[in-house]
């Protein structure tokens, strides 16, 4: 008996039945799209969670103090000082695997510009900073090296900074405004950047020559933190081992003793947040794939019932030459007839679903392969697992008693 | 004399129910010939419902032997038996047994369906042949629920006809009629027999049935008590025309 009559014949017996069939569906149809659904939002968070950080600058390497001990007692990481001018000619004499490094030294103030006024960090960067953190100016210029070393009274002002001291849309371009009681010439203003990752206005925010903020406000020789960018993304490790080992250098740190500094990637930071939305992935994956089993119960209870319900049939096409093989068969595919069919419209109306929230919700989706191809998969097995028993018994009944049932 | 179709010797079988042995056929022996019409008779118990499952290959019998067609029934296993059956023997049933929901075409064809030599297409021919030759072919897409129970089963008769069997073998096939009808019925059955040239093997425990046959073999408790052949052999047609017309309806 060839599978295209087996399948011609598990056809019309559905045809006969179709509410039945569908109703029995239904259950694999709500579990395939519920787990395509649910996937498709835990992927779509970790998605736009991995691009939130990414836009901070996805090569970017950040090196810190790190806590130390200091007569016994371990010191807070940001009252260690321990990166320097140093550091950063090291770094930029030794670097292979790093294309830009820019220190960071930050503090808070008030900034005026005339009746205005606003409470913002000010960031004393290189003008590496901006390859770095892969960020751009939107109108005028971007401070140089010389105004690095002139500790010029420059500054590069951040889109919430512009919104808040030229409230009225005058170009701030050229204009003196003032921090604390410096004033300092705008030169440029930085691109929209938005939230990060941690909901983090990085537009609140201005840039100004390191040597600024360390000469003309803190009076200080340190940095806060030297960021960096690896040349690409698959040599950030390469590119964090190379920091780990000038600084050490430099620091000279001797074997077996801890690093006064640490190194973190953006990498390591995807992963951090990734894998706790990965666990939600898994949870509401695991939640759909329950209601898949509850499907696959639901066809094996129906199956049981077709096949009581159509012993006679059964008796009939054994006398007439079926072979239990062929019994089998038959009410198999009917089952997996029925997993499949539930599943594709399933899929259809998961991708439905998430296309819905996607619009009406606007949360971020993001429908993958292989959640379509597991699923797909799983609804096969589950027909093919819940099929088999009630199949089996189909096909060892005695076709004597098959036929004179009642 | 012309082939043997069926060769039974000492033919027993025995059931086990519970620690009794129930002996349903206790040594039965009889041949039967192509082009025969043999109506196989006894009252309940008698052992002919054990018989004719042996006969249908359903059932192995105990012991004895069973030829059918050549094929010794007893060296078979299950998956050989179910080809026996699909390609030497057409069932007739008392409750006709149909798909339901299904066609009269569609129907008929399901025995071919299981026999992976024969095309769609030819499966397609053979059935409107089948039904042809039972005189329904203005009801092949017809389903059983719109089909009387003599049209029913001249479905039945025509599924059993389309693999072209070496024997008919009928249960009851009028049990479920009424009397016109069943002459209808066996009125196909001797045409089949006659015109054809077909073997048909019919269980019955009616009399008037089995006067339609050539032959008839009696059981009783398990045994075979007469083996006739039939003197006054009845024409179901002129049974048929000779019944005043049905003011039934």
């Amino acid at each position: 008996m060839s599978v295209i009559n087996l399948i011609q014949i598990a056809l019309r017996a559905l045809q006969r039945n179709k509410l039945r069939a569908f109703l029995t569906m239904l259950g694999i149809i709500i579990g395939v799209a519920a787990v395509i659904a649910m996937v498709a939002i835990g992927e779509g968070s970790k998605k736009s969670i991995q691009d939130q950080i990414s836009s901070m600058g996805s090569n970017m390497i950040t090196i810190r103090p790190n806590s130390n001990v200091s007569g016994g007692a371990r010191l807070d990481a940001t009252s260690v000082q321990s990166l320097t001018e140093d550091d950063i000619k090291a770094l930029q004499k030794n670097m292979q695997y790093i294309n830009a490094v820019s220190p960071a030294v930050s503090t808070r103030g008030q900034v005026i510009n005339g009746a205005f006024n606003w409470s913002t960090s000010m960031q004393g960067v290189s003008p590496d900073y901006l390859t770095i953190r892969d960020w751009g100016v939107e109108d005028g210029i971007s401070f140089s090296n010389s105004d690095v070393s002139a500790a010029a009274k420059v500054c590069l002002l951040g889109q919430t900074v512009v919104d808040n001291l030229f409230p009225n849309g005058e170009s701030p371009i050229g204009k003196i405004i003032r921090f604390k009681t410096i004033p300092m010439k705008v030169i440029g203003v930085l691109k929209k950047k938005g939230e990060n990752a941690f909901g983090q206005d990085q537009d609140d925010v201005i840039l100004t020559p390191y040597t600024t903020v360390q000469k003309r406000i803190l009076a200080s020789i340190y940095f806060q933190n030297i960021y960096a960018s690896a040349i690409d993304e698959n040599s950030t490790d390469a590119a964090t081992e190379e920091v780990s080992e000038v600084l050490r250098k430099t620091h000279k740190i001797r074997q077996g003793e801890d690093d006064d500094f640490a190194v973190r990637t953006q990498a390591e930071l995807i992963n951090t947040f990734s894998s706790t939305s990965q666990l939600l992935t898994v949870l509401l994956a695991a939640i759909a794939g329950i209601s898949l089993v509850v499907g696959g119960i639901g066809i094996m209870n129906i199956m049981y019932v077709s096949v009581t319900e159509r012993t006679r049939e059964i008796g009939l096409r054994m006398s007439i030459g079926a072979r239990g093989i062929d019994i089998l068969l038959q009410f198999l595919i009917e089952a997996i007839l029925i997993s499949i069919t539930g599943g594709l419209i399933g899929i259809t109306l998961g991708i439905t679903a998430t296309k819905v929230v996607t619009a009406f919700l606007s949360w971020p989706t993001l429908v993958t392969q292989s959640s379509i191809l597991i699923s797909f998969m799983v609804c096969v097995v589950t027909g093919v697992f819940f099929g088999y028993y009630p199949a089996q018994k189909a096909s060892r009944l005695d076709p004597i008693e098959a036929l004179r049932y009642e | 004399m012309s082939e043997k179709i069926l060769e039974i010797k000492n033919l027993k079988r025995e059931f086990k129910m519970g620690s009794e042995i129930v002996r349903a056929l206790k040594g039965v022996s009889f041949d039967i010939y192509a082009g025969e019409f043999v109506t196989i008779m006894g009252s309940s118990g008698s052992g002919k419902t054990t018989m004719l499952n042996v006969l249908g290959c359903l059932d192995k019998p105990t012991d004895g032997e069973y030829l059918l067609d050549g094929n010794n029934i007893k060296k078979l296993n299950k998956n050989e038996l179910a080809r026996l059956r699909n390609r030497k023997i057409g069932f007739v049933f008392q409750a006709y047994n149909l798909l339901p929901r299904t066609s009269a075409l569609e129907n008929v064809e399901l025995p071919l369906l299981y026999n992976s030599d024969i095309s769609a297409k030819q499966r397609r021919e053979k059935a409107m042949w089948a039904l042809e030759a039972v005189k329904l072919a203005e009801r092949l897409h017809h389903t059983p629920s719109q089909l009387s129970g003599g049209q029913q089963q001249r479905v039945a008769i025509a599924r059993a006809l389309v693999n072209e069997p070496v024997m008919l073998l009928a249960d009851e096939a009028t049990g479920n009629l009424d009397s016109r009808t069943s002459y209808e019925i066996m009125a196909l059955m001797q045409d089949l027999n006659v015109n054809q040239g077909k073997t048909i093997v019919f269980v019955t425990h009616e009399p008037d049935i089995a006067s339609f046959s050539s032959r008839t073999v009696m059981l009783k408790d398990g045994k075979l008590i007469k083996d006739s052949r039939n003197e006054s052999l009845r024409s179901a047609r002129e049974v048929l025309d000779a019944l005043p017309v049905s003011d039934d309806y």
